[in-house]
């Protein structure tokens, strides 16, 4: 295995909706990355996308994003139908394999262009789930009432994850929802997906994050404490929802053990957890104390969701924590589908 | 009965809310009054129109000034329709041409009409007929189709690189 390392990490400002394109949305993100770590597009020889054509519902609208990477000398990229973490993913197989030693990894998307809650839905199986339009909302509930009715989670838990959460993103300022909120009060709020309420759900956002990963043999050059991928795996749960247990995700586990989360303690976690039920599930799912780890010190994917930006940026915050010396050791870990279906999760490591 | 049920139908259908972008706006916004608008990329100074997102493809970078372009341009290279389709609205055979605009460094798509398509050729210059003025809109249909405009052909070198 090379020791490939996360150098840099940016995220473009999120907002509710923007007029802008996605294009005009990537372009300054990807020249501020490339400034961070001090390289130049020629120092990037792998570029890899992820995103989702049923967000705009333009077919191959991947494709324009690449009018955003000044392709000429023509460049070596890759785009993946998912987040971008996925993208990451790649990216890191790329670097094992030799063909590439500095990768450029975005994600993107404007969750703004229609209704999430209906365009997701279109992930799903096509032949007996989609076509009956269950939303994404609606499944998440079903998420949660399994997990909640198998003693898994309770609601007071995802309201606390929901009042910490709010309460951390007071920090970053590239958020969308934040406050102090006492979880008693928000336990009081009215249902909207029962068992879920609109807290428990994310603030959803239209946004960009990317970085830049490299080999050892440069990553000094670009980042004074790089973010070592000690352990990387991609697990996926069947799309089957009926034959599921929906209050757990085995796959999280799954990834979780192979990445080698408990080898050692866990400084800081960034979970792609969109729902607050999520945090509970995975957390357990993966081996990880929450008393003990510092949970999404950002605010995490709740209180900004960019879709298909925001499991690359739980990468990126994880990094972040490194870069900054806060954690010696950190998961990353992101999710797509529906009830935590798929789950990429990753060590990183400050030394 | 459930057990009677062999087929449903469930007709998939979502609204986008489409946004051409700051950097198309000005394009938009000519075309309803007329002018036909591209962008110049600050660092190679091509000329976009349309100005393809607001976006330098070749420089990744956002394109800068606004460039009137036209309204008569160059054919660098055409197609003669002879096929009919479902749902063809022109009479075949017509000509679908590529039209480098005065100006402009790529060409835009466009229809060729008021001509023999076996006359039609690399380098014919042509000008655009406008709809009536009462209907523009901001789109490209304002213009129904380009013609003639009966000028000496332009040059091979004078296209050469937009082929
Ligand atoms: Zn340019």
């Amino acid at each position: 295995m090379r020791d490939v390392a996360i150098v840099a990490y940016i995220e473009g400002q999120n907002t509710a909706a923007t007029s802008q394109t996605p294009v005009e949305m990537i372009v300054p993100v990807i020249h501020e990355i490339l400034k961070r770590a001090n390289v130049e597009r020629s120092d990037i020889d792998f570029w890899c996308h992820g995103s989702c054509d049923y967000m705009t519902g333009q077919p191959f609208s991947f494709v324009s994003a690449v009018d955003a990477l000044g392709a000429w000398p023509p460049i070596m990229e890759s785009h993946v139908e998912m987040d971008g973490a996925w993208a990451l993913y790649e990216a890191w197989v790329k670097i094992q394999t030799g063909e590439a030693e500095t990768a450029l990894v975005f994600g993107n998307g404007k969750s703004s262009a229609g209704d999430m809650n209906r365009a997701l839905t279109l992930q799903l199986d096509p032949y007996v789930v989609a076509p009956l339009w269950p939303g994404f909302r609606a499944l998440e509930a079903m998420g949660a009432r399994a997990a909640i009715e198998a003693g898994t989670v309770t609601e007071r838990q995802m309201a606390e994850v929901v009042s910490r959460s709010l309460r951390d993103a007071s920090d970053n300022p590239n958020v969308l929802a934040y406050g102090y909120r006492d979880p008693d009060e928000l336990l009081d709020e009215p249902m909207t997906a029962n068992p879920l309420r609109a807290h428990d759900c994310p603030a959803m956002a239209d946004g960009v994050s990317a970085m830049i990963m490299t080999t050892a043999d440069r990553a000094l050059e670009m980042c004074d404490r790089p973010a070592w991928i000690r352990g990387i795996d991609h697990r996926i749960d069947f799309q089957n929802l009926g034959l599921r247990d929906l209050g757990r995700s085995n796959s999280a586990a799954l990834a979780a053990f192979h990445a080698g989360v408990t080898k050692d303690k866990v400084d800081v976690a960034e979970l792609h957890a969109t729902h607050s039920h999520h945090e509970v599930i995975l957390a357990q799912s993966m081996g990880i104390d929450r008393s003990t780890t510092r949970m999404m010190p950002s605010g995490g994917a709740l209180v900004a969701n960019p879709l298909m930006a925001a499991g690359l940026a739980r990468f990126g915050q994880a990094a972040r924590q490194i870069f900054k010396g806060n954690a010696d050791r950190a998961v990353a870990h992101a999710a797509q589908g529906a009830c935590l279906q798929q789950n990429i999760v990753a060590v990183l490591e400050g030394n | 009965m459930a057990d009677d049920i062999l087929r449903i139908r469930t007709p998939i259908g979502i609204d986008y809310t489409w946004s051409s972008g700051p950097g198309s706006v000005g394009y938009m916004r000519g075309l309803e009054n007329g002018k036909l608008l591209g962008r110049r990329c600050p660092v190679c100074e091509l000329v976009y129109f349309p100005p393809r997102n607001g976006v330098c493809p070749r420089c990744g970078v956002l394109l800068a000034d606004e460039v009137e372009v036209g309204p008569r341009g160059t054919i660098t290279t055409f197609c003669v329709v002879n096929v009919p389709f479902l749902g063809q609205t022109i009479k075949i055979p017509y000509v679908a041409a590529t039209i480098l605009l005065d100006g402009a460094d790529i060409g835009m798509q466009h229809l060729i009409q008021e001509c023999e398509a076996a006359d039609v050729r690399m380098g014919m210059r042509v000008e655009p007929v406008w709809r009536d003025k009462s209907l523009w809109t901001p789109s490209l249909e304002n213009i129904m189709y380009y013609k003639p405009s009966d000028e000496p052909d332009a040059d091979f070198d004078v296209y050469a690189r937009h082929l």
